[in-house]
């Protein structure tokens, strides 16, 4: 009678315990996912922010510039893909993420020719509209280069927490899969230059 | 001397690798950290104890940092990472804002960044930062008036973020005037004072380091009356960086 008891208590105790490891672990993994899905929202953001800002540049630099047709048509384009290209958390994933890229930097390369077009035309180098676009243009690729340093940290904290074991176990049970990153951009590679 | 140390501290920067490439912020704590020794003393001085003052009023720190070299980065990358690994601002206010100036050399264009705080982004939207630096910072900085050009950034920075005029007020105001109103502090300055002391008629170099008239070192502009106070006190020294964030506003400039 007395010994059946303990093996009660025993079998009731282990269950606590891994009751409790998978509600901690289960929870964390959910927090940290949903950490990463913020932080997301926050690149995608900053992504619509450019894109908003397109036209705007597009029209002021026609006034100025208007047999630059070629130019301003590849950022039109370039942008009309880019605002179609928008991936869900759920989406996210390495071939997803690459597509992303791509469409996103072939606006980064067409928006650079057009900055740079406009050193051939003082007047619209002058204009203080323009200016301040491009301010405002240069600000938002600083903001989208800082959202993305900050996924790929989140993305990293998140994809270490579900592939180490026993997590992984559960991580694959529930269908928590790694979070793809994104590449370092062209300013964080350069090597550091030693001047004297 | 001078040799041995600068070759020691690029031994340490070459093995510290991308530590060395952000400085830490010179202990004790202050605003102003002129790495480059681009201010005079007395100039570094004054810089720090109107800063300082207007963190005090306002908890708004507005840090200066002048580097020798931003190491290949974009400068407003550079500025972002630097403000970042500090913390300038106050934790949750997010209310932070770097001036980065890394000077002009003979083989180098002077990169100047200003990195405003997410909390600031709204007073300080980058197209505003972007004509501070045009109209401030680089006209000065081209005649190699560098202390100048940051007291005229500082100015503006400091009454957009208490909300003395708003970026719109500044915008507008810059096209006709061309910043005459910002020379105004300067005749109050530094032609009264020399007028009242010629009055008096005594000798120059009597005080005042470099025959600046004292009330110069009070700092200028509307942080004006605050600082009298602290000026021969000193006002204690500035407490430190409060961890507040960044998320890529501000704007960068070159000359």
């Amino acid at each position: 009678m007395k010994k059946s008891y303990i093996i009660l208590i025993v079998i009731v105790a282990v269950i606590l315990c891994i009751f409790f490891w998978f509600k901690g672990t289960y929870n964390n993994m959910v927090n940290t996912r949903e950490n990463v899905a913020a932080q997301w929202s926050n690149v995608e953001n900053q992504y619509q922010r450019r894109l908003d800002l397109i036209p705007n540049l597009v029209s002021t630099v026609k006034g100025y510039a208007a047999h630059e047709e070629n130019t301003l048509t590849e950022v039109i384009n370039a942008r009309a893909k880019a605002t179609q290209m928008q991936i869900s958390i759920d989406q996210l994933d390495e071939t997803t993420l690459k597509k992303l890229n791509n469409v996103q930097s072939e606006l980064s390369s067409a928006l650079s020719r057009l900055m740079a077009i406009s050193e051939n035309y003082p007047n619209l180098k002058a204009n203080q509209n323009f200016l301040d676009l491009q301010a405002q243009l240069e600000g938002t690729e600083n903001r989208i280069a800082v959202e993305r340093r900050k996924f790929n940290d989140v993305a990293r904290n998140y994809n270490s927490y579900i592939r180490q074991f026993p997590r992984n176990i559960l991580a694959g049970m529930f269908g928590f899969t790694p979070k793809p990153y994104f590449e370092a951009n062209a300013g964080a590679e350069n090597a550091p230059k030693v001047e004297f | 001397m001078k040799i041995l140390t600068l070759f020691l501290l690029l031994f340490t920067f070459s093995f510290s690798g991308i530590a060395g490439e952000f400085p830490e912020p010179m202990k004790p704590a202050r605003l102003v950290n002129d790495f480059t020794n681009l201010f005079t003393p007395q100039q570094n001085n004054a810089l720090e104890r109107k800063l300082k003052s207007f963190n005090d009023t306002s908890s708004t720190q507005i840090a200066i940092a002048t580097v020798p070299s931003i190491y290949g980065y974009d400068p407003n990358d550079y500025a972002q990472r630097l403000a970042e690994k500090w913390g300038i601002g106050q934790r949750g206010k997010d209310n932070g804002i770097l001036l980065l100036v890394k000077p002009k050399s003979q083989h180098e264009k002077g990169q100047v960044a200003i990195a405003v705080g997410y909390g600031l982004e709204g007073v300080i939207p980058d197209a505003i930062a972007s004509r501070i630096i045009r109209n401030e910072i680089i006209p000065q900085f081209q005649q190699g008036n560098y202390y100048t050009g940051i007291v005229k950034a500082t100015n503006v920075l400091m009454k957009l973020s208490a909300g003395e005029f708003t970026a719109e007020q500044y915008a507008g105001k810059k096209k006709p005037d061309s910043g005459i109103w910002l020379f105004i502090p300067f005749l109050i300055v530094f032609i009264i004072p020399f007028f009242i002391r010629k009055r008096k008629g005594y000798t120059t170099g009597s005080h005042g380091n470099d025959g600046f008239p004292p009330i110069f070192f009070g700092g200028f502009g509307s942080s004006r009356g605050s600082s009298f106070g602290s000026f021969h006190s000193g006002g204690g020294s500035f407490g430190g960086f409060g961890g507040g964030g960044f998320g890529g506003g501000g704007a960068s400039g070159s000359w």
